[in-house]
């Protein structure tokens, strides 16, 4: 138990810092490795508490894809040169109405924790339970695929619109690039494409084009 | 102090979620910074969900974590796009130079 304590406490501070660091620090690109900390870190916390298939999906899916995502899209856009922190530069009439939202959202949050606990004999309005005899991948498995499928399949839609709409979004139509085209490549015959001469002796083919 | 519970579980993912909305307010660089402070809430809301799913033994929280993950991806995705092509037109992400809307 006191391991678990020491670990949750050891994670969470991390977790904590390096949000603050994400807000704060000066350049881009360190804010990104400091969300891929944060990750980490609660992804470990997930481990610690016992969803060990969330955790790990969390390490591929954020650090593995998302953080790699941001830290593509720093590097291309050359934002390393707009150094700028918000503790400098023009005066801001946002900050202390962020300050004002931002530490209420906090109190109310503390205040609904704090006062809260559990009824007394109260009932779950789900069947589901956690099974302690299997693991946490197969009862996520049993649940996700029979219960909320459509759910599962919604989430699957919605990767695929967001696929197209970031491919619809970032193209863009190229001049002077060579393309095949199909139909004209198909449609050519033989009238367009060879001419036959009748080549005279000692005076070659003069050739205009 | 010393018998981790809920209530610590969810006084960090409420640190987590302040931090994240206080970044979206005070951010002064750009706006991927501010995407960056969503993911953050986003995932300040999975640890509450996570929490919940072990402490009253409900499978179901996880679930809708996953699907929160999905839907964070996403928005992710298509977030960077925009960011991609505002900077393609216009040459900057700063928060200052974006006002087409006098916000």
């Amino acid at each position: 138990m006191i391991a678990h304590t020491i670990f949750f406490y050891f994670f969470s501070f991390i977790a904590i810092f390096s949000a603050l660091m994400v807000i704060t620090s000066r350049s881009t690109i360190n804010s990104v490795f400091f969300l891929i900390l944060d990750f980490i870190s609660i992804g470990c916390l997930f481990i610690m508490v016992g969803a060990e298939f969330l955790g790990m999906i969390l390490l591929i899916v954020y650090v593995g894809a998302v953080a790699v995502l941001f830290l593509f899209v720093v590097m291309m856009l050359n934002v390393a040169q707009q150094k700028q922190s918000w503790f400098i530069g023009k005066k801001s009439t946002h900050i202390p109405s962020g300050l004002i939202v931002g530490v209420l959202i906090f109190l109310e949050l503390l205040v609904v924790i704090g006062g809260w606990k559990y009824k007394e004999g109260i009932a779950s309005s789900s069947s589901i339970i956690i099974n302690k005899d299997i693991s946490n991948t197969h009862q996520l498995g049993n649940v996700m695929y029979t219960d909320y499928i459509l759910y599962f399949q919604l989430s699957g839609i919605i990767l695929l619109l967001s696929m197209i709409g970031a491919i619809v979004l970032t193209y863009r139509k190229r001049e002077n690039l060579k393309r095949q085209n199909y139909f004209t490549q198909i449609s050519r015959e033989k009238s367009s494409s060879i001419e036959i001469k009748k080549v005279e002796f000692d005076k070659g083919v003069k050739i205009d084009d | 102090m010393i018998e981790i519970g809920l209530g610590h579980y969810l006084t960090l993912g409420a640190i987590i979620f302040f931090l994240g909305v206080i970044g979206i307010f005070l951010n002064r660089k750009n706006v991927i910074v501010i995407l960056m402070s969503v993911e953050l809430i986003l995932l300040s809301v999975n640890i509450n969900l996570i929490s919940f799913s072990i402490f009253s033994g409900d499978i179901v929280g996880q679930i809708f974590t996953m699907l929160i993950l999905t839907v964070a991806a996403a928005e992710a995705a298509i977030g960077l796009a925009i960011i991609v092509i505002f900077y393609r037109n216009r040459g900057s992400i700063r928060v200052e130079d974006i006002h087409g809307m006098r916000g």
